[in-house]
């Protein structure tokens, strides 16, 4: 089903958490809300899902007008960051919870045979009889997410799905997520703070700041043209460095890097992720010093500082000897030019 | 070699064996000085000059009015006080609003004023010379001195037992649960039944057992609305204090035990559902683990 949020609003008390957010998910697709803490990303979630009332606005699911459906109706799905399973009831009974309550009248054989077949989803078979204090974190999860597919949702919504596990379970989780959906073709709304999650996992990452949408797009489309520094550095490590913009080229300490169009003459910022960097010995390139190198297993960090005072981060061979102290020079291969003020 | 023993694995603190003694020692006294002695103390009196001057003073119609009178009020206070603090401890913490911390605050008046204020307070408020007094005079409707009028002070001396235990254990629990159970579709009542209640009801339990001990002893402000009409309005604790006063202290005693043992009872029973409860979750456990593999 396709949801559709019109300028949206919602005031906390005297805070404003959202402020008129539009924007339209198609049926079927995944979508990530990103942004950092306090950009309004779970509100707009509860939103869609009734837990929370929006103060503008409306939220159409298809061309119904869902804005003042109760959460109770509203028919989605909603698993809670710390999984809010019902402790004192089985994985199966939490299963079928949503069943068991629903206006429309089951058979116990029907929602036992339903609530083996979620498990089975899951591949969560044979714990139905454990108690969730039995069951790992991603165990956990899981059966949250087979809990809210119970009730046959329109929406699926996950509220930073992954944030409580650690890392190698976060990895896998994930991508059986990205299957499931596949799977079942259920329009996904998820939200995370963690961009590597939203870019592997979302077919359309929204970008939030500030209770605002800065940027939407496919993971290509924000990671090769982030529409200002906020996104560029939110979606990963970058370097920073301040230049002049003359004739469409952004200089710096006698470095000319490329500047895109419509980026006026003046001051601007210019932004390299670590990787988009080259050192060599002899110039040109922007005078640096290196003041530490750390060893990751792919390659080397090279931590340093430009002649311009600014720090840079950049990566080089693992075979290669580099040493703190050592004076040399980079270059830019790849970069954002954005004007300043 | 203990000195070695001990130089490799230094005790804690607090834990030397001598400390450990003292400590045990000072709390098993002082229990059986402060609440084991006078228990037995009311058993040993009671019975004192037989049986069967026991059971005279227990079938006596003052004392038997009186038992009655306790375990009404109790019926009738205790299920009110429950679903009031259920309703208050649901309203703090699930939702917001203004002047919840002034809620929070009112609860908490009844552990802090003494009952005997609480119950000149009432009299003040429906006495014949106060606030509804004589409206309620000219309806005939008799608070004071009479079984209402104990109610509510009760009422009012045992109003944030049940609030009180629990509040932090929901606030603790926070409303995800209550929120998932709606979003699966589930009714309000449905919610509190299966969600919010099974995961409260041992601080419940002891809530409603502190609640229902304190009703049944209350002297205070009973003392002052009751008016200790002798076979009329006389609970429990003013007809001890009544048969005390007229030298009856076999009589007196056999009450208190009464009262003592209505109050073991209630322990009993609470600590039995614990067990049950307990008992069930570990079996329950073990089932779910044999069957899982």
């Amino acid at each position: 089903m396709e949801i559709r949020l019109d300028n949206v609003v919602k005031t906390f008390d005297t805070f404003r958490a959202v402020h008129g957010v539009s924007l339209t998910v198609q049926s079927g697709e995944l979508i990530a809300l990103l942004g950092p803490s306090g950009s309004g990303k779970t509100t707009i979630l509860r939103m869609v899902a009734g837990l929370e009332y929006a103060d503008g606005g409306h939220i159409y699911f298809g061309d119904q007008d869902a804005t003042d459906i109760p959460v109770r109706d509203r028919g989605v799905g909603f698993v809670f960051q710390h999984y809010a399973l019902f402790p004192h009831m089985t994985v199966g009974e939490n299963i079928g919870f949503g069943m068991s309550v629903s206006k429309v009248k089951r058979s116990k054989a029907e929602i036992v045979a339903r609530v083996n077949q979620l498990l089975k989803l899951v591949r969560l078979e044979g714990l139905g009889d454990r108690f969730p204090a039995q069951i790992s974190g991603g165990q956990r999860q899981r059966v949250a997410l087979a809990r809210a597919l119970s009730v046959d949702p329109k929406v699926l919504l996950l509220d930073e799905p992954f944030g409580a596990l650690d890392a190698n379970v976060r990895h896998d989780l994930r991508r059986w997520l990205r299957e499931i959906h596949d799977e079942l073709g259920i329009t996904t709304i998820f939200v995370t703070h963690d961009q590597e999650e939203a870019l592997d996992l979302a077919d359309r990452v929204v970008i939030l700041k500030d209770g605002k949408i800065v940027q939407q797009g496919t993971p290509q489309e924000v990671c090769r043209d982030p529409k200002n520094a906020f996104v560029l550095k939110f979606l990963g490590d970058a370097n920073r460095l301040t230049g002049e913009v003359r004739d469409r080229q952004a200089h710096v300490a006698g470095v000319a890097v490329a500047a895109a169009e419509g980026v006026a003459d003046g001051p601007a910022e210019i932004y390299a992720r670590p990787r988009d960097l080259d050192w060599s010995a002899a110039g040109p390139g922007v005078p640096a010093s290196v003041a530490r190198v750390l060893d990751r297993p792919g390659e080397r960090r090279v931590i340093a500082t430009a002649s311009t005072g600014e720090p840079l981060e950049f990566d080089v061979d693992a075979e290669r000897d580099i040493f703190a102290g050592e004076q040399g020079f980079v270059t830019l291969r790849r970069a954002k030019v954005f004007a300043l003020g | 070699m203990n000195a070695v023993a001990s130089h490799k694995k230094p005790p804690r603190v607090g834990d030397g064996p001598v400390f450990r003694r003292v400590l045990i020692g000072i709390v098993l006294i002082l229990g059986a000085l402060l609440i084991l002695a006078p228990l037995l103390v009311i058993g040993h009196e009671a019975f004192k000059q037989g049986f069967k001057v026991y059971t005279a003073t227990l079938s006596h119609p003052d004392t038997r009015h009186a038992i009655m009178m306790t375990v009404v009020t109790a019926l009738i206070a205790v299920p009110i006080n429950t679903a009031f603090g259920v309703a208050a401890a649901w309203a703090i913490t699930k939702f917001d609003f203004r002047g919840k911390r002034l809620l929070l605050v009112v609860i908490e008046i009844p552990f802090s004023v003494s009952p005997i204020v609480a119950g000149v307070a009432y009299l003040f408020v429906y006495g014949l010379q106060g606030l509804f007094g004589p409206w309620l005079d000219a309806h005939d409707i008799k608070i004071l001195f009479a079984l209402p009028g104990i109610v509510l002070a009760s009422m009012f001396v045992t109003a944030p037992f049940v609030a009180r235990e629990l509040i932090p254990l929901m606030q603790a629990q926070g409303r995800d649960l209550e929120e998932a159970a709606t979003s699966l579709g589930a009714s309000g009542w449905r919610t509190f039944f299966s969600v919010t209640l099974p995961n409260v009801k041992w601080a419940l339990l002891y809530g409603v057992v502190l609640c229902n001990a304190r009703v049944m002893g209350e002297f205070g402000a009973v003392s002052i609305v009751s008016g200790n009409i002798r076979g009329q309005t006389n609970t429990l604790p003013l007809h001890i204090e009544l048969l005390y006063h007229d030298y009856q202290a076999a009589g007196a005693f056999a009450s208190a035990s009464i009262l003592a043992l209505l109050a073991v009872f209630t322990i009993i029973a609470k600590v039995a559902l614990e067990r049950r409860g307990a008992g069930r979750r570990k079996t329950q456990a073990t089932d779910a683990a044999s069957t899982g593999h």
